[in-house]
């Protein structure tokens, strides 16, 4: 049996007969094609697909997509604005805090939560705020060094931080 | 333009601005139209006999388009699972390995049948109803208990579970140098089995167009052109007739260069069932079905002099090689070659063994032979320091290559090209702060702390490589590389490699060289790879640390050659003698006359014209082929501080320090990015991860990422890189490798490390990985 679900998606409403037991992150992957959310383990370890519900930061496999209902989404295809990066993403760019890329929305997604969070973390409460997430390639140092630079940048110019928590709009 | 403006340049990644958009292209986020989802029934035993098959309810599940087993392969795929001679020419026993098993499996995770069906969901429904019965036999996992007599064998019809045995030097070549001997030391050093763990895991998706007999596969691979030999010989097609695309790949380490059963039953699949076919694997099924590395152990003794002065080395390697041959399985005893690390020996003898288990292959992962050649050298020379009570600075000095002895010709016959490991030494010292250090140990040592420094004075050979070498390795297909450098009429260039870019950077190193080469601006030079109907013939791949030492340096060749028939055009242009006409920044001039030019784009839009020289081709490309004279050796010295708790047993690494040498630098931010990774992920085997299966059953108890313990950015400390350059003197660019150099440098450091600190209580050698709880234990055995 299917059931509706409405949800919003990087500022586009979008409405769906799912199955029960479709994991989000499917839904959002194989329902709205936004493929940028990743997949990369089958028990909520790795934070590949770590997406923004509501404003936070939530792996996409560990709700289902019916729970979504009325939900605000942001995945990091809502990241970039009027072909401009967000922040985070340009200080990952900046940085290399990535090499093969496939953990890095994931990485990006957590960063925009931590630092809604804690707008000036230091080093260690930035590795403690990302030890959701895995990276095989980077060894986190440049993820770590990409994540002080938003920081940086954001408190400089509040607008942009704006932009991260709007959920999307 | 200065011509090296660009080489040598932090540059930012060209690939970034589509992977920090979640705009990449992975496998998986590839679907055809009409596809069908493939689900893969795998054996839950270890080993056993398959007594019957029961597909009734699966075939009226929902959904499926068919349910089949080995019996519905065996006419459209032929041979065996390829295993290259590699290191080791002369085998045992290889087991034939088909990829569905039909009568008996021999690891966890074996395919036993496979379900297609409309959706993801209804293929692992229909799975689930399928009916296995299976007679359970003993399962192999112990090496040594492996190699007794009467052992159980890993499979039935085999002779026993020797799959090499292969003595490279017999013991007669080190016995004057253990008759000199004043101390010899004696260790049995372990290698724990790793998962590769790429982020992304594997994925096959394969469209097999019957009428027209072609075939494209879309996967997840390191080595695309290498896959197209081994698939279409199986199923029978010609290479022409196949094509296999490898988008962005979300890291490989080793794990995605081998052909996986998979990358013949989707395609096979695909052709049975006349649609398209995908597959996606789990995290499970990666972390049980992936290749995995390591797995081996080494009994060494060493001889040594009372001053410190290395002798002779003694080592038998025992490698797990698992249930099957892994195609560059092989590879491992390399291990054995590189055993003498940067030091002089006077004899060193050498065996490898491979054992037959139980358990999924072993193969090639990141540095593959050569972390644990460098473990092994660098904890038995650390054992040697010890019992003459020597600093392991001192040793390593006394015994070291010196910079006048390269080339060096080491106990293996293998050339060293070059090499100054006392200047990387000693910028390391000073880097972490060498005497400070040692004046900290000895207060925290009062104070009944545990701190310890840990070094590892790492060598490495990549670049694979010299046809001479390799062509033998792989039985006929020597590792060298192919490029093609194509300039467009309006003077842009596409350049094509045989290499596979999975997060090295190389769309953006590789158009460096060439833009410098080349005088045109960065922005005008593509790099194509990945996709075997793009290029040259044929591409090699990714892996040991050879895409630039062999692949680079054949992109510089094709570059040379388009500057090569761009002169003799010029010339004629110009209305001047060839030999008079001179290239550079990005121009042809007459010699002496830097008036009269023409620009590149000139020259190129010339090409495609009619005002050519008599009997010159139009068109402006070229294509080159590199076959390196010697492997390259990048070098290093890293040293690891760590502090274990001595209540716990928790080893804290508190400081790294890492001065690495790989030759010339194309870009010095993707350099960095690669020792990073690859230190971390040495860390990684040193302290947190190891598969491990149940010994009886041959279970696989770390199946996820809840128990495969993958290091997170909490565990991870601060490192410290610096470098010095020694340019290769192999190739024109002066390169070596940097993709695997962190791995095979940082375990040693990090154990001797923890040795270095629990040395006070007299424990001088643990194992991999050093959990706390065996930290603990060895710490409360030795104090009782």
């Amino acid at each position: 049996m299917k059931h509706k679900v409405a949800t919003t998606v990087n500022g586009r409403q979008h409405e769906h007969e799912v199955e029960p037991r479709l994991l989000l992150v499917h839904y959002l992957r194989d329902n709205l094609g936004l493929t940028g959310t990743h997949i990369g383990c089958d028990t909520s370890q790795c934070g590949a697909c770590t997406i923004l519900v509501d404003g936070k930061a939530v792996k996409s496999c560990t709700m289902f997509a019916v729970q979504a209902e009325g939900r605000s989404l942001v995945t990091i295809e809502g990241m970039a604005k009027g072909g401009e990066l967000h922040p985070i993403q340009q200080a990952f760019w900046d940085e290399h805090g990535l090499q093969c890329g496939y953990c890095t929305p994931g990485f990006i997604m957590a960063a925009a939560y931590l630092l809604e969070q804690n707008p000036n973390p230091t080093e260690d409460e930035i590795r403690k705020g990302l030890e959701g997430n895995l990276c095989r390639c980077t060894g986190y140092v440049n993820i770590v060094k990409a994540v002080q630079s938003a920081a940086k940048t954001m408190s400089a110019t509040p607008a942009k931080k704006a932009t991260v928590t709007a959920g999307g709009n | 333009m200065a011509v090296t403006q660009l080489v040598g340049a932090k540059i930012h990644r060209r690939e970034d601005p589509r992977l920090i958009t979640g705009h990449g292209h992975y496998v998986d986020d590839l679907t055809r139209q009409g596809t069908a989802y493939a689900h893969f029934v795998r054996s839950p035993l270890a080993h056993a006999r398959i007594k019957s098959i029961d597909i009734t309810d699966a075939s009226k599940s929902p959904g499926v388009v068919g349910v089949y087993t080995a019996r519905d392969f065996k006419g459209l795929l032929a041979g065996t699972h390829p295993a290259a001679p590699a290191f080791v020419a002369e085998k045992k026993f290889v087991p034939e390995r088909f990829p569905i098993a039909e009568k008996e499996v021999t690891y966890q995770g074996e395919i036993v049948a496979a379900v297609l069906a409309e959706t993801k969901s209804q293929a692992a429904d229909a799975a689930n109803l399928i009916q296995v019965e299976y007679q359970d036999l003993p399962a192999v996992m112990d090496l040594e208990k492996a190699l007794q007599k009467g052992s159980p064998k890993s499979h039935v019809d085999g002779p026993d579970n020797v799959c090499w045995d292969f003595t490279y030097t017999g013991p007669e070549i080190t016995e004057a140098a253990f008759k000199e001997a004043d101390v010899v030391v004696k260790e049995r050093i372990l290698q724990n089995r790793l998962a590769p763990v790429p982020m992304e895991p594997r994925g096959v998706s394969a469209d097999y167009e019957g009428f027209d007999k072609k075939l494209t596969i879309w996967m997840s691979s390191q080595n695309p052109h290498f896959i197209r030999l081994f698939v279409s010989g199986a199923m029978g097609l010609k290479e022409s007739q196949v094509r296999v695309v490898s988008p962005d790949v979300g890291g490989g380490f080793g794990s995605k260069i081998s052909p996986y059963p998979e990358d013949y039953l989707v395609p096979t699949l695909s052709r049975i069932a006349e649609r398209p076919v995908k597959w996606t694997e789990t995290r499970t099924e990666s972390i049980q079905n992936a290749t995995h590395g390591r797995g081996q152990f080494y009994d060494c003794e060493v001889a040594a002099k009372k001053d410190g002065t290395l002798l002779g080395m003694r080592v038998v390697q025992y490698v797990d090689v698992g249930a099957y041959h892994g195609t560059f399985g092989a590879f491992q005893p390399v291990a054995c070659l590189m055993a003498g690390g940067a030091y002089k020996w006077k004899g060193i003898s050498a065996r490898t063994v491979g054992v037959l288990t139980n358990r999924v292959p072993t193969d090639p992962y990141r540095g593959a032979g050569r972390p644990e050649a460098t473990h092994l050298v660098e904890r038995m020379v650390d054992l040697v320091a010890l019992e003459l009570k020597m600093d392991p600075v001192a040793i390593r000095r006394k015994n070291f290559i010196q910079p006048e002895d390269f080339p060096f010709t080491q106990n293996f016959g293998l050339v060293v090209d070059s090499g100054d490991y006392d200047k990387a030494l000693d910028k390391a010292l000073q880097l972490i702060g060498y005497d400070e250090l040692r004046k900290k140990q000895a207060e925290l040592r009062k104070q009944g702390r545990y701190m310890g420094i840990g070094f590892s004075t790492w060598i490495e050979l990549c670049g694979f490589g010299p046809s001479a070498a390799t062509a033998p390795a792989t039985g006929g297909i020597a590792l060298v590389e192919s490029a093609q450098v194509r300039v467009t009429p309006t003077g842009s260039v596409i350049v094509y490699t045989g290499t596979h870019s999975h997060g090295q950077g190389h769309e953006t190193t590789f158009p460096q060289i060439v833009a410098d080469q080349l005088g045109v601006p960065y922005e005008s030079v593509e790099l194509r790879h990945g996709d075997t109907a793009e290029g040259t013939a044929f591409g090699y791949g990714t892996y040991g640390s050879r895409s630039l030492a062999v692949g680079g340096v054949a992109i510089s060749k094709a570059a040379g050659k388009v500057i090569d028939k761009g002169k003799k055009l010029a010339a004629h242009m110009l209305e001047a003698a060839e030999e008079d006409v001179v290239f550079e920044h990005g121009s042809f001039h007459v010699k002496g006359s830097p008036d009269k030019s023409k620009a590149f784009g000139e020259v190129a839009f010339a090409s495609y014209g009619m005002n050519l020289p008599e009997g010159m081709e139009q068109g402006l490309e070229a294509v080159a082929y590199f076959d390196p004279p010697n492997l390259v050796w990048p070098f290093g010295t890293h040293i690891a501080v760590v502090e274990i708790d001595a209540e716990t047993g928790a080893p804290l690494l508190t400081k790294y320090a890492a001065v690495d040498d790989c030759g010339n630098i194309i870009n010095p931010m993707i350099v960095d990015g690669q020792i990073h990774g690859g230190i971390v992920q040495a860390i990684a085997q040193a302290l947190y991860e190891e598969v491990v299966y149940d010994e009886d059953s041959g279970q696989l108890k770390t199946g996820t990422l809840i128990d495969y313990s993958m290091p997170t950015a909490n565990e991870i400390p601060t490192i410290l890189l610096d470098k010095t350059i020694t340019p290769s003197p192999t190739n024109d660019l002066g390169v070596k490798g940097i993709g695997e150099a962190g791995t095979i440098a940082a375990s040693a450091a990090v154990i001797n490390a923890i040795c270095d600190a629990l040395s006070p209580l007299g424990i001088k050698h643990v194992d991999m990985p050093a959990s706390p709880d065996k930290l603990w234990k060895m710490m409360k055995e030795a104090r009782n």
